[in-house]
């Protein structure tokens, strides 16, 4: 009997992956609020999520030079920009309140994350040790 | 590791933020900096923030292989080219021979609004850096009790 991991862990080890690196991305718009001309930008759950469904069609090589693990074009919109509520003269886009909410509303979600995938593996662990 | 980049990026806004009040501090030092000619004059200095963009060498962590600007980065200080304060005033010991003395493009309430600006976006910075401590030491903890 084989224990996969990764299905036991289900989403949550990569729905904590995306959250870290959404982190980033808001972390950078805030550390850019006063930089002229800079657009601010965001990961989108909900898009990641449609497209590791979509995912499914792999590129097939018919000839020995041919690559298959290129990137899908499409994968390029994951970072969008956002659309601000009011335009500054200066260019920016960012909203540092706004920002700054959704950055501890993630800080958050990695809780919670966090949390189901301990969860998990405490589970794991009771179930390995037949406690 | 994205979350360790956070540090890196909230660190680059604090010293360009560190830098913005500097030149604050500066301008309004030399508000009052009279001279007795245009090009002696103190002109008011700005910082240029840029984004700084990722090392396009470096390995992207994620599939669509973009990632995350890098922070902000000071490109350089430019002096401000507004005109400058020039006041007749011949009993002043700096004034040149046809009684002018010239003070500098420094505008004292432009100036107080940047420096609350810089602080606050300073605050917002190591707010952001702390969260993202919290959220690294929780990690360390995964799996444990």
């Amino acid at each position: 009997m084989a224990i996969s991991f990764d299905a036991a862990l289900g989403i949550h080890d990569d729905a904590l992956l995306h959250r870290a690196r959404r982190a980033e991305v808001l972390a950078n718009n805030i550390a850019n609020a006063d930089t002229p001309n800079f657009k601010a930008r965001d990961l989108e759950f909900s898009q990641i999520l449609n497209k590791a469904s979509e995912m499914q069609v792999k590129q097939v090589a018919t000839a020995p030079g041919h690559q298959t693990n290129l990137l899908e074009p499409d994968l390029a919109a994951d970072m969008m920009f956002r659309i601000p509520n009011q335009a500054s003269v200066d260019g920016n886009t960012v909203e540092v309140q706004q920002e700054m909410a959704r950055y501890t509303e993630n800080a958050l979600d990695y809780q919670t994350s966090f949390q189901f995938l301990n969860k998990k593996i405490t589970g794991l662990k009771s179930a390995i040790k037949g406690e | 590791m994205s979350l360790s980049n956070v540090f890196g990026i909230a660190g680059s806004a604090m010293n360009a933020q560190t830098i913005r009040l500097n030149t604050t501090a500066s301008n309004m030092a030399n508000a009052d900096s009279v001279s007795s000619s245009l090009d002696e004059t103190y002109r008011a200095r700005k910082p240029v923030f840029a984004v700084q963009q990722a090392d396009p060498l470096a390995q992207p962590d994620n599939e669509a292989g973009i990632a995350a600007g890098q922070g902000v980065q000071v490109l350089g200080i430019v002096e401000s080219q507004a005109e400058l304060r020039q006041e007749y005033n011949p009993a002043h010991p700096m004034a040149d021979e046809e009684g002018f003395v010239y003070f500098p493009n420094v505008n004292v309430v432009e100036e107080m609004a940047d420096m609350i600006s810089a602080s606050r976006s300073f605050q917002i910075n190591t707010e952001i850096m702390n969260t993202a401590k919290q959220m690294l030491q929780q990690t360390i903890r995964l799996g444990q009790q």
